[in-house]
């Protein structure tokens, strides 16, 4: 028994040793080198259709990069289901690209990890300056106060799509600019087993966007200005009401929409089964559905009363997708020159036009190509009536908590169990007390 | 098995080569006193670089708190002392009580999928013993849920349960009139069930498998015999097959525990990061707990505390089931 | 042995509810796998649609397109030499492991399985972030590159399956009667030579058993692969959620290339079959 003692012992001092020479091994090299300038590794999001169409649009962008700096870019295309827990583990361990794209919602809470090198003055001036970049788009690069996390790269907003057949067929007019109009719309829509719209309900971070959105129209936001969580203020909870009520009350969303999260509102839209789609920059998905752009009017997203705006007019969320520098960079200088080219006007056009979304480049907007009508849609909503999601470092705890409350009280709708403001309020409340008490 | 081991230890210590040999040359005992240690090496030094060193540290992580402040560099996250552990057993404060319902959950999950994997396998493969037309064509058959990626098996199953153009509500509403209106089975309470379906559907093979190997260990002769003496199909079940599986079997619902009960492909496909209440099993929870709300300390308590839970699980269950072994025989 | 009425028919009741039982499994196990064969064969309009038993329009795009939606030919490679590699380490590991543990008594026996097992008590997904840091120290100190490379797959994944290995093994091991290898060892074999010449003949159901564990689980390990591999190494368990990506699901296309990739894991089964139900009946006792 005690030579069991022994060897149990010896194995567990054998541990902690190698678990203490193991703990902080991601940081050893902190700020970023040059040892290897020739070589960087980059991992893009997934924007297009599919990985490798994402790869055919962007490579040939990465071997004119190659021709002018004589820097060679590996390509990554990381899909989004894998994309954060990536980032995660690479700042953990050390072992990461040395440029990747970030979902922006996630700048502030990536910024407090440190793992991404800060945009400050000097550094944005090297690749232009801070001015060549849209203010909304900038708004959504890190918490306030701080140099940037990353630099805006693609910028897209929420508009309201709708099928003008089933418009006219309905005999509805002019697409709905406020709630009242939508619900009313989306009720005439819905008969004959169609629907007025449709909403991702089992998709936590589709649902934080709307209640979001809904929530500054009341006037409201989830967090306080210094910083901590208040889900369950009356704003919120009338936001968040007023969101599930569209299926609960109002019903003109299917109660299967509940357990959508696969994007099945663009299909439904796109087979004339829903009349209006609530989306970020849907033309490409919709095309892809085999839906003509003929058929489809896009309109700005309803606000309460009035025309969007800022402040309570608000009626978007600045969606996209920045990019940033991995700190263990061992290609600083590299990486930068890479932002730079990437947010060129030149490539800003090229890309921004391959994957539908609008450039944060002020310049590259400006191009003609961005004047379509969809276009001009989300340029307007961006430049005037979008607003960041909160810059805040417990920004991914807010998505999964209230993105999941919400989650369950479209359950609780669909399932014909009554939505009332003080079930709301549980559900908000509940989410609250799962946010970290510091 | 461990309970077990002193006896085996004697018998074999009995009947132990080096005893009926005599000594040999001096080098040859010291080779054959070595040996076991020698034959365990390879396995014990990669438990301890894959699981034991990592657990070790997953231990110290739950005492630390270590939240997407001090990821980049553990060293300097705080000693949270037993901070983690108070939040995740507070039962009434909502963490624990959200940890308390899924730990529930997981026990009932488990409880029902273990045994009905194991009940259809052993089934199945008692009914299959006996060859007959087309065993060999089921048999391959069979093996079909397990040979499937998880991915590709689970995503078909979300498939057949959505709720507007699934199988399976086609089936129990459209067809056969079972429910009044279509029923939800990826949100809500049917959302137990969903997953107690996967869970069975890829993983009974396994229990069939496993028991059919067991199976072939059986001696043909014991059935003639007990058929001689007149024993019917159930006798020869109860007194021959069962006895005989009982060293696989105590394996076999033991491994199937272990991995139903910290399953994470099949929840995490079927509904993604965050899973409906009812079907909140441990390791999606730890999982947000840790992933996706990046507090990777108190997602660490949570998985030291499972790691307790279960050990005792398993002690209790070794020395029942070795005591009801060693009466067997 | 089955003619009729004769002292070993099984009675009908017997045969009766074996029909019923094994139709009623059959249809649960080939639902599904129905479902998806005939989603392959739908256009992605139609497999979107409401569910239907029998496709109106059938096609064999998908199963063309799957190839170049993603690089499935390069993870279906990867996968096999992950999964291969790592099932025969893991088989013959446990196999010594097991042996040691059935046939010895040693100290620290009871400490050691014990241990083994306890590594399945920990949620999977909190080995994940110290695995990485060792991994990445031991890349640093001795530049041997195991993170994201296939042979720190191959490494990670023999471990995985390496527990329940050797714990089955042992109960396999231990159904072996040890007059069997005493005999061998009297008639002058040596230790390994009783192993490998009585004990893995007389054990090769569970051994065959056991690799096929090791090897799905190999197979379809999703967490560890979606976050270490690269685009170069990334295995088919992750591989196939490239179907689905930010604008699209192509459910046809995830069904066909689920398809595919199990078609030669299904006939590998098939192959192994024999072995399986080999062993001691063919007559290695007595």
């Amino acid at each position: 028994m005690r030579s069991i003692r022994a060897a149990a012992t010896g194995a567990v001092m054998l541990s902690l040793a190698l678990a203490a020479s193991a703990c902080g091994g991601g940081s050893s090299t902190g700020g970023g080198s040059n040892d290897s300038p020739k070589e960087l590794t980059y991992w893009a999001s997934n924007q297009g259709a599919s990985i490798e169409v994402d790869k055919k649009v962007l490579q040939p962008e990465l071997d004119k990069f190659e021709k002018q700096t004589g820097i060679k870019v590996k390509l990554e295309v990381v899909p989004w289901s894998d994309l954060l827990n990536r980032i995660l583990t690479a700042t953990t361990s050390g072992q990461g690209p040395d440029v990747l794209n970030i979902g922006n919602t996630w700048s502030a809470s990536l910024q407090a990890t440190g793992g991404l090198l800060p945009w400050d003055d000097e550094r944005f001036e090297k690749i232009g300056g801070k001015d060549r970049f849209v203010d909304s788009a900038l708004g959504s690069t890190g918490a306030e106060g701080q140099p940037p996390a990353a630099v805006p790269l693609y910028s897209m907003a929420y508009a309201l799509y709708y099928n003008k057949q089933m418009f006219a067929d309905a005999g509805i007019g002019a697409p709905p600019a406020t709630w009242d109009e939508f619900v009313t719309a989306g009720k005439k829509l819905s008969q004959d087993g169609k629907w007025g719209t449709a909403m991702e309900g089992s998709n936590p971070s589709e649902n934080i966007h709307h209640a979001y959105v809904f929530a500054k129209q009341h006037g409201a936001d989830f967090f306080t200005p210094d910083g901590k969580p208040d889900f369950a203020n009356d704003g919120a909870v009338a936001a968040v009401k007023q969101y599930v009520d569209l299926m609960a009350k109002d019903k003109v969303i299917a109660p299967g929409n509940a357990e959508y999260a696969q994007n099945q509102s663009v299909s439904d839209f796109a087979k004339g089964r829903t009349g209006m789609l609530l989306w970020q920059s849907a033309s490409a998905n919709l095309k892809s559905q085999g839906m003509s752009e003929d058929a489809y009017g896009i309109a700005p997203v309803p606000v309460q009363s009035g025309t969007p705006g800022p402040g309570k007019q608000v009626n978007s969320m600045v969606a996209g997708i920045n990019l940033a520098v991995f700190k263990n960079t061992d290609n600083l200088d590299g990486a930068t020159k890479f932002v730079k080219f990437m947010t060129s006007d030149a490539e800003q056009k090229i890309l921004n036009t391959a994957y539908s979304s609008i450039p944060p480049v002020k310049a590259a907007q400006a191009d003609p190509a961005f004047n379509t009508p969809a276009n001009a849609v989300l340029k307007d909503t961006l430049a005037k009536s979008a607003v960041a999601l909160p810059q805040v470092p417990d920004e991914s705890q807010l998505e999964t908590a209230v993105g999941t409350a919400v989650k369950d009280l479209f359950a609780d709708a669909a399932a014909g169990r009554p939505v009332t403001t003080d079930s709301v309020k549980a559900a908000l409340t509940k989410a609250q007390q799962q946010m970290p008490t510091k | 098995m461990t309970a077990t081991a002193p006896a085996a230890e004697a018998t074999v210590r009995k009947r132990s080569p080096g005893a009926t040999r005599g000594p040999r040359r001096r080098t040859g005992r010291l080779r054959r006193i070595g040996l076991p240690y020698l034959l365990l090496l390879p396995a014990l030094l990669l438990e301890l670089l894959v699981h034991l060193v990592p657990m070790v540290i997953g231990i110290v992580m739950s005492f630390k708190e270590l939240t997407q402040f001090y990821i980049r560099d553990w060293g300097t996250a705080p000693w949270a002392g037993l901070d983690n552990y108070t939040v995740s057993v507070d039962f009434d404060a909502p963490v624990g009580q959200a940890l308390l319902h899924s730990f529930l959950v997981t026990v009932a999950f488990t409880v029902l999928s273990v045994g009905l994997c194991w009940l259809i396998g052993t089934a199945a493969a008692v009914f299959m013993q006996d060859t007959f037309r087309v065993r060999g064509l089921l048999r391959a058959l069979f093996l079909v849920p397990y040979a499937l990626p998880v991915y590709a098996a689970v995503i078909t199953w979300v498939f057949m349960f959505q709720h507007d153009n699934g199988l399976v509500n086609h089936v129990l509403h459209d067809q056969l009139g079972l429910t009044d209106k279509p029923s939800f089975w990826l949100i809500g309470d049917n959302s137990f069930v969903a997953l107690l379906t996967v869970s069975v559907w890829k993983g009974w093979p396994f229990a069939f498998l496993i028991v059919m190997a067991g199976l072939q260990n059986i001696p043909r002769e014991l059935y003639e015999a007990a058929a001689l003496d007149g024993a019917g199909m159930i006798q020869q079940l109860r007194r021959i097959t069962l006895p005989s599986l009982r060293p696989v079997n105590q394996v076999l619902v033991l491994v199937l525990f272990l991995w139903t009960f910290n399953d994470f492909n099949t929840p995490y496909v079927l509904f993604g990061k965050s899973a409906p209440e009812a079907a909140d099993l441990i390791s999606v929870h730890i999982y947000q707990a840790s992933f996706v709300t990046w507090n990777f300390g108190t997602g660490s308590a949570m998985s030291v505390l499972l790691l307790l839970f279960l050990l005792v699980v398993t002690g209790v269950y070794l020395a029942l089931t070795s005591r009801g072994r060693r009466t067997a025989q | 042995m089955s003619t009729p009425r004769s002292p070993m028919a099984p009675p009908r009741t017997f045969l009766w509810s074996r029909r019923v039982f094994l139709t009623l499994l059959t249809g649960f196990v080939l639902i599904p796998v129905y479902v998806m064969l005939s989603s392959s064969l739908k256009p992605l309009a139609d497999v979107t649609g409401a569910f239907r038993w029998l496709p109106t329009e059938l096609t064999i795009r998908p199963y063309i397109d799957i190839w170049s939606t993603v690089p499935l030919g390069r993870y279906f490679v990867n996968s096999l030499i992950v999964a291969g590699a790592a099932t025969v380490c893991s088989v013959v590991i446990a196999v010594f492991s097991a042996y040691a543990v059935s046939r010895y008594s040693f100290r620290g026996k009871r400490v050691f399985t014990v241990t083994v097992l306890s590594t399945q008590m920990f949620p999977g997904i909190l080995f994940l972030l110290p695995l990485f840091l060792i991994y990445v120290n031991i890349g640093n100190a001795t530049g041997i590159a195991l993170f994201g490379s296939r042979g720190g797959l191959i490494l990670t994944y023999l471990t995985f399956s390496l527990p329940f290995s050797i714990w089955m093994l042992i109960g396999y091991f231990d159904s072996v009667p040890r007059d069997l290898d005493e005999a061998a060892l009297v008639d002058g074999c040596g230790p390994l030579g009783a192993l490998f010449r009585v004990v893995v003949p007389a054990a090769v159901p569970g051994i065959v058993a056991v690799a096929v564990y090791a090897f799905m689980t190999a197979w379809g390990e999703v967490l560890f692969a979606s976050v270490t591999t690269n685009d170069t190494t990334r295995t088919l368990a992750v591989g196939l959620q490239g179907y689905s990506t930010l604008n699209d699901v192509y459910w046809n296309q995830i069904m066909a290339a689920s398809l595919v990739v199990s078609v030669p894991v299904v006939a590998g089964f098939l192959l192994l079959q024999r072995y399986l139900v080999a062993g001691l009946t063919a007559g290695a006792v007595k």
